[in-house]
């Protein structure tokens, strides 16, 4: 086990790398349904992805409380990682988290449980980093919404009913949680604008 | 070597990482103005300092930069813009709309349809488009919130009784994405159908009002106008004099001191882009058919 003493910074070249990661980042919300590849952070503990690392090196800092799920907390490898390295506080209360980093989506809590916004300030609400195993593996889902043209197709495992779940979130919009599905160094973004239409097979 | 006087592209990196993640809310929630806490940056107000912030946060080295002013890249603003990115960035700037991967803009879109490889950035004065209509920062924001537009009918429809059509030329609003009103800031209404289903992000930067806001790609943003008085897009019933484009946004120009005008294409890139190609308009004959001209 590494100690924090030892931790390799996360990026080699921190305000380049933080550049090129934000502008995947951006690319993917622009284009929900794109898998974009991102500068992988290295050193980084399990089970936090190298993908999810260089989001946390890019986005976070001591304005955005982060949450983190049971299996992000189960050693306090991922909270040290992230105080170290971000110095953002990893918080117990989800409804008031910036970003909630989650390792099993299988478990993804209830999304009312995450800071959705006001319909005054709709910007006040969590971004979900959620790691899948794959993101060109598993069932296809139809995309639709802003930022895509026509039709977008994302494979990947996910539950039927995380599926009803997000169709409630597009609903709130302009309140909403925004996803960011990590896979190793690639990445999908779902922002609440995105509709769903399970495809057969 | 560059040495390392500035922070790359100027700004720091919490200053990015703050604006960075309002520009992922913004692109969210498209048409929606997130606020964020605007920086100080070296030159006035005036010249941009919102859209400049923008540019900064997403900027990298393999970006090629391309700034416009009016569809010029070659007024004293553009030209400070685009130094000030080469000198703080080190990066390649363009004045060729195809070839620029980010293109900060005030008061224009380019001719040249954009791409999907390409983000527009404008610089935006006064984002909030109901603030002639209601002062107030609570209400406007209680009207964005309820979708409650009413007002801005009513300004419109104002105009239609006053003048027959609506007056309003720029900063013409429009709906995004069947929600948010938007001001799309300083172009003219007859760059309004260019925002509509673009393959290029648009972002826009205040950086006096404090606020960032978006269109994703491929987002619909309509016009806001009346059933018996649809949007029109206006232009001068001209072509422009230098490369003879029928469909380009035209500026007059005073020719010389007697009150001669001529109209030429707003957008240079475009109108030099086509000269090149060998388009000519009336006052730019080429060698060969000069003597048509005499
Ligand atoms: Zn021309």
């Amino acid at each position: 086990m590494t100690t924090i003493a030892e931790m390799p910074a996360g990026f080699a070249d921190k305000v380049l790398s933080a550049q090129s990661t934000f502008r995947s980042v951006m690319d993917a919300m622009a284009r929900p349904g794109s898998v974009q590849r991102i500068e992988a952070a290295s050193g980084v503990p399990a089970p936090l992805m190298r993908g999810s690392a260089a989001i946390a090196l890019t986005l976070f800092d001591q304005d955005t409380p982060v949450w983190l799920d049971a299996k992000m907390a189960a050693t306090l490898d991922v909270a040290k990682w992230i105080k170290f390295h971000t110095s953002a506080p990893v918080i117990a209360d989800s409804s008031v988290c910036s970003f909630a980093l989650i390792g099993d989506i299988d478990q993804l809590p209830a999304l009312q449980r995450f800071a959705i916004g006001s319909n005054d300030y709709p910007d006040r609400s969590t971004t979900l980093i959620v790691q899948v195993p794959s993101l060109t593996q598993g069932p296809a889902i139809e995309l639709r919404g802003p930022g895509i043209d026509g039709t977008a197709v994302l494979r990947t495992q996910m539950a039927p009913d995380l599926l009803e779940r997000l169709a409630v979130n597009h609903a709130l919009f302009p309140r909403g949680i925004d996803l960011v599905l990590v896979a190793d160094d690639a990445i999908v973004a779902i922002p609440r604008t995105t509709r769903f239409v399970a495809k057969e097979g | 070597m560059n040495a390392p006087t500035y922070n790359f592209a100027y700004l720091d990196e919490q200053t990015k990482r703050m604006i960075r993640r309002a520009i992922l809310k913004a692109i969210a929630i498209p048409g929606y103005q997130v606020p964020f806490a605007s920086r100080e940056m070296p030159m006035p107000y005036g010249w941009g300092t919102g859209g400049v912030q923008v540019t900064a946060a997403i900027l990298g080295t393999n970006d090629v930069l391309k700034v416009i002013d009016q569809g010029s890249d070659d007024t004293t603003n553009a030209i400070s813009i685009r130094k000030f990115f080469e000198k703080t960035a080190g990066v390649v700037t363009t004045t060729s709309t195809a070839d620029a991967t980010v293109i900060q803009t005030r008061h224009r879109i380019p001719e040249a349809p954009l791409h999907a490889q390409q983000v527009l950035v404008y610089q935006v004065p006064i984002p909030e488009p109901l603030r002639y209509l209601e002062p107030r920062e609570t209400e406007t924001r209680r009207m964005h919130a309820l979708g409650e537009y009413g007002l801005m009918h009513v300004k419109l429809y104002e105009d239609i009784a006053r003048f027959g059509h609506i007056a309003t030329a720029y900063a013409y609003p429009v709906k995004v994405n069947a929600r948010y009103v938007m001001d799309p800031s300083p172009t003219p209404k007859f760059d309004n159908p260019k925002m509509d289903n673009c393959p290029a992000l648009q972002l826009f930067g205040a950086g006096r009002e404090k606020r960032i806001y978006a269109i994703p790609p491929y987002t619909s943003v309509v016009s806001l106008d009346f059933e018996d008085h649809p949007f029109t897009r206006y232009k001068h019933d001209a072509c422009c004099a230098l490369c003879d484009s029928g469909d380009s946004y035209l500026d007059e120009i005073v020719t010389d001191n007697k009150g001669s005008r001529m109209f030429v294409c707003s957008d240079t890139d475009y109108c030099e882009t086509r000269q090149s190609q060998g388009h000519r308009g009336s006052e730019n004959a080429a060698p060969y058919a000069e003597s048509k001209h005499a």
